[in-house]
């Protein structure tokens, strides 16, 4: 056998350790190309391993932070309330508002099908316990899998809109792609052009809206709207605002939109506990009627929830011991 | 047995510097959870790479390229296992910086702020180079760029932060 000098050790243990990988690198992406379904088991178990650690650590800042805000923190306790108590008055008024609206938009044919619809849609609540380690990538762990039936391509959102989609489901953890990773993708449209096209993410804040025709209109303030073509998110959900539309390359035009949710600070997410398309009822032309000044059912919905979100804070702040 | 002892005796002072029981065990763990963890609630600290850190500040410490090498290897494979990269990614890059880490520290005295800070600043901009590398060879990617600003500043950060996380583990050297 040939003995190797001992000042070349560590570089032939360099190209041992460099050819293995490598060779790990390929197999998984030949794994990946043709079973899409599947994941590693190796990464199943590390994921697992570090799970718990993970779901201790934001249960324990929840602990100290809960402590914190409900015993030590309540100089403007009464302040806060106060102006709770007022933006819950504004809220309940425009809440009423809302509903008014929406039960004439129920008389016109289908305006509201896309809210009656979600309102069978499984979802359930989950809190973010991790970010991936690696800078590069945006993906984060969500203390909800397979036990409480996520599953791979679930759609996760906030009231505020879109975040992104699950890409894997553990036993009682899930991985979620956010929408600004550089991977991801949403199907989108202007809210009220309907102009579609997809939205990716650039791995920065904003995101890209990539095909979109320099003859077309776009103003900078519009905003975006899932379109339901992924199947993946529902239609008319809340995807961002657009903050830069420039002359593209031909022939498409450049377009930047800031997400609706708030991707860098995301605590509690709600999944979509369905891969199935979302049926909406096609809009019947009464719909177009009421113009663009009419609230969409989402909105609707989103505010009637931020209202009652609003009531529940104020009865806790009230409960708070003085 | 001297914990510390001359590389090239007669030539310069260069030490080899041995650490408390599982230090370097624990602190790659805390590393990976670190980075895990804290962007949850402090998102800007997403910035800094701790395992990248841990990686050189042990290889410059341990100056033994075999080490280094196993040492980021197994830093960059459990990042790829925790994160969405497939196995390797991470492994191949931080393998080779621990290895390029631990080579240049058996060669210069790496104990100067100055010094660690240049190094990590060279080292954070190589390690996304190869990245970019194994990106356009291996995966047929071309997301990842050789080099920007944002990686500039980030770079600039991980320097500078690194500077603190070496002093504090210098005080975990066996004396």
């Amino acid at each position: 056998m040939v003995a190797i000098p001992s000042r070349h050790r560590a570089l032939f243990l360099l190209t041992v350790v460099i050819v293995v990988q490598v060779l790990f690198l390929a197999v998984q992406i030949q794994h990946a190309d043709k079973e899409g379904e599947n994941h590693s088991l190796m990464r199943s178990w590390s994921v697992g391993l570090i799970s718990p650690f993970e779901r201790a650590g934001a249960w324990g800042v929840g602990k100290v932070r809960g402590t914190w805000r409900h015993y030590f923190a309540l100089s403007d306790a009464a302040r806060e309330n106060e102006r709770l108590k007022q933006e819950n008055d504004t809220l309940k008024l425009e809440n009423t508002q809302l509903r008014s609206k929406a039960s004439e938009a129920d008389r016109l044919a289908g305006l509201l099908n896309f809210r009656e619809s979600q309102i069978h849609v499984p979802m359930v609540g989950a809190r973010v316990i991790a970010t991936s380690p690696d800078a590069n990538s945006a993906v984060v762990f969500i203390d909800r899998g397979q036990r409480e039936g996520v599953k791979k391509n679930m759609g996760v959102i906030t009231p505020d809109g879109v975040v992104g989609k699950v890409i894997e489901s553990f036993s009682g953890t899930a991985q979620v792609l956010l929408v600004t990773d550089r991977d991801s993708g949403v199907g989108a449209m202007i809210e009220e052009s309907r102009i579609q096209s997809p939205v990716k993410g650039l791995g920065e804040p904003l995101l890209n809206m990539s095909y979109v025709s320099n003859d077309d209109e776009v103003k900078v303030g519009e905003r975006v709207v899932t379109s339901g073509m992924d199947r993946i998110f529902p239609r008319d959900l809340p995807v961002g605002t657009i903050v830069e539309v420039k002359q593209g390359s031909p022939p498409f035009k450049f377009i930047r939109v800031r997400p609706s949710a708030q991707i860098e600070k995301l605590e509690e997410v709600i999944v979509l506990l369905t891969t199935d398309p979302l049926v909406t009822k096609k809009l019947a032309p009464a719909a177009d009627a009421s113009g663009p000044s009419a609230a969409s059912p989402t909105e609707a919905v989103q505010k009637q929830a931020s209202g009652k979100r609003t009531q529940e804070t104020s009865a806790k702040t009230q409960e708070k011991p003085r | 047995m001297n914990d510390t002892f001359d590389l090239r005796s007669g030539e310069t002072h260069i030490e080899v510097h041995k650490f408390r029981g599982g230090t370097i065990i624990f602190a790659t763990v805390f590393a990976l959870f670190a980075q895990a963890f804290l962007p949850v609630y402090l998102p800007k600290v997403a910035i800094v790479d701790l395992p990248l850190l841990i990686t050189i500040y042990f290889g410059l410490s341990r100056r033994n390229p075999s080490t280094g090498l196993l040492l980021g290897g197994a830093v960059g494979c459990l990042q790829d296992l925790l994160g969405k990269t497939p196995l390797g990614f991470y492994g191949i890059a931080k393998t080779l910086i621990g290895y390029a880490a631990s080579s240049i520290g058996g060669k210069l005295d790496t104990e100067h702020p100055a010094a660690r800070f240049a190094l990590t600043f060279v080292f954070l901009a190589l390690h996304q180079g190869i990245i970019a590398l194994i990106q356009r060879l291996l995966l047929a990617h071309r997301s990842e760029p050789w080099f920007n600003m944002h990686l500039a500043v980030a770079a600039l950060v991980n320097s500078i932060v690194g500077i603190f996380v070496y002093f504090f583990l210098d005080r975990l050297r066996k004396s």
